[in-house]
């Protein structure tokens, strides 16, 4: 790994504990001949109120990372430190459930609180992604920008202090995305939230980190970590962005152009989509 | 680059949450009633046309097989009788009483069985086996077990109806999408909670079509075990049945076929009204065109 996140003050030896620490952490999916080393000793680690993007193409185990660190899975080998940190994550899909409503699915992540606390917070939390007035509706009512932020609102009902975001807005448009990014910005500043944010589009990583972690495929391992210094609030098509992604994009080129000179077993191409 | 103030951020949300919202065309109630209704109407038309030139073929005598007209008025006469009633009651006791203990014997198998991989090895291929079972092939032995009573009907119509019932609880838990249980997993439902709040909601749906189905089951076992299993002054739908046969009254026997139908018909829309609703609810109605 290299040195420049130092810089940033969010160093992992000196400066404040980190709200996540993964280890030389590994993951093999499957046994034996067939196996797939999707993560490959990968150590990193993100500060409270730091906002880390993980990118990477396919198959870098980006999404597996996630996982891992959300305790939906576990690391074949390495550790994975969150302090007792209240974790919480959204995915590509809304995951939102059909059977309930906008404020139904917010208050299941409300479920410590009694009722007349639950619909007060989740209210609070409508208006915080701007839904105050879609309380009632049912989440195939919305499109999928609204579906997106109501599942924002449900993560932040978790009261969590580190956010794992794995492709939040992968599946939405351009004017969508764009709108979606001040919003994430502005909540992450205020609530001081460490975020991990899986994406594989490299404007938006740009866009959003304060760091870019960028991951090699096959197996995945971390092979560069750009700190982001660009002044905030940022535009996507501003020359800065673009100037950053460009010099970035350069080298995920070069990463994924490695494995078309590598002539890989059959079953490895097989073994499938962890990234 | 500047970027846009707060309140212009608001508004550019909102704006283009109000484009994307859908619009909903509003329905014409009673055209939509009338366009369901039709081709019913329709379709009775042609049955009840054909009926009439099957009869007035002449390929059987008139107390034999009854015209439409006959087999109808009998109809009207019948529903004057307090004898008709009391079967219909009869019939309608033991087909509701047996279905919800069937619920209940398919709700706690097919929990059981979902949940406990060993039962489900042991016994999930067997439950849809019995599934395949015609009911009346029970009959034997359930009179051997308890006699010409209606306990007999009862444990047909429960075996009939209890493994559809199980195996659409046992197919919605499969069938619960994974992205749910993983953002279940995160948001902390385990166990119990698990259950509640995502497991049973989410099945929902594949639970309904298998108490669909195993109402059909349950209410043709009762026909079938009410024909044989035929109980002194208990009136009953297929009791009436019987006795018609013998008395050789062919308007009769016509007119509780119809009523058999009817109400066949009539909890199957019931149950496509519930089903319809879940739908709705869940966001699946949205038909292309």
């Amino acid at each position: 790994m290299t040195a420049p996140t130092q810089e940033l003050g969010h160093g992992r030896t000196e400066g404040p504990a980190p709200a996540v620490r993964l280890d030389a952490v590994s993951k093999v999916y499957g046994r034996g001949a067939t196996s797939l080393l999707a993560l490959d000793q990968v150590s990193l680690s993100a500060a409270q109120g730091e906002f880390v993007c993980l990118l990477g193409a396919s198959g870098c185990g980006k999404s597996t990372m996630l996982n891992l660190v959300a305790g939906l899975d576990r690391p074949t080998a390495g550790t994975i430190e969150t302090g007792g940190k209240q974790i919480a994550m959204m995915f590509q899909e809304p995951a939102l459930f059909p059977w309930l409503t906008v404020t139904g699915n917010i208050e299941l992540a409300l479920r410590k609180l009694d009722r007349k606390q639950r619909k007060e917070r989740a209210a609070e939390l409508l208006d915080v992604v701007h839904l105050g007035g879609f309380a009632k509706k049912r989440p195939h009512e919305l499109s999928g920008g609204m579906r997106q932020r109501v599942s924002l609102a449900r993560a932040l009902a978790q009261e969590a202090d580190v956010l794992l975001m794995d492709e939040p807005f992968g599946a939405l448009d351009a004017m969508t995305r764009d709108l979606l990014h001040d919003e994430l910005e502005r909540i992450w500043r205020e609530r001081n939230l460490a975020i991990l944010f899986v994406t594989h589009n490299v404007r938006e990583a740009v866009r959003l980190g304060d760091r870019v972690v960028l991951l090699s495929s096959r197996p995945g391992t971390v092979i560069e970590d750009y700190p982001v210094k660009l002044e905030r609030p940022r535009r996507t098509e501003s020359a800065d962005v673009a100037g950053l992604a460009g010099e970035i994009t350069v080298r995920l080129k070069e990463e994924v152009s490695r494995h078309a000179q590598v002539s890989k077993p059959a079953h490895e191409k097989e073994a499938g989509n962890v990234g | 680059m500047s970027v846009d103030a707060p309140d212009k951020l608001n508004a550019q949300i909102a704006g283009l949450d109000a484009l994307e919202i859908q619009v909903k065309a509003k329905r014409n109630i009673p055209a939509a009633i009338w366009g369901r209704l039709w081709p019913m109407l329709l379709a009775i038309s042609i049955v009840l046309a054909i009926w009439e030139a099957v009869v007035l073929a002449g390929f059987w005598p008139e107390y034999v097989f009854a015209g439409p007209v006959t087999a109808l008025g009998e109809l009207g006469n019948r529903l004057g009788e307090g004898e008709f009633w009391h079967a219909v009651a009869t019939t309608m006791r033991r087909a509701v009483s047996g279905f919800l203990l069937a619920i209940l014997v398919g709700v706690v198998i097919g929990g059981a069985v979902s949940r406990v991989k060993l039962l489900r090895a042991a016994f999930g291929s067997l439950i849809t086996g019995l599934q395949t079972m015609p009911s009346i092939a029970w009959f034997p032995l359930a009179i051997l077990l308890f006699g010409l009573t209606e306990n007999a009907i009862t444990f047909v119509v429960v075996l009939g109806a209890a493994p559809s019932i199980a195996n659409g609880l046992i197919t919605g838990v499969d069938y619960t999408p994974p992205i749910l249980l993983r953002a279940g997993h995160v948001l902390g439902l385990r166990g119990i909670s698990l259950y509640r709040h995502l497991i049973l909601p989410a099945s929902l749906p594949s639970f309904l079509a298998g108490l669909k189905q195993g109402w059909a089951f349950a209410w043709r076992s009762l026909m079938a075990g009410e024909i044989l299993v035929i109980i002194a002054n208990q009136p009953s739908l297929g009791e009436q049945l019987h006795y018609a046969r013998e008395l050789a009254d062919s308007a009769r026997l016509l007119a509780t076929m119809i009523i058999i139908l009817l109400i066949g018909i009539v909890v199957d829309v019931l149950f496509g009204a519930a089903d319809n609703a879940l739908r709705r609810r869940w966001g699946l109605d949205q038909r292309i065109g």
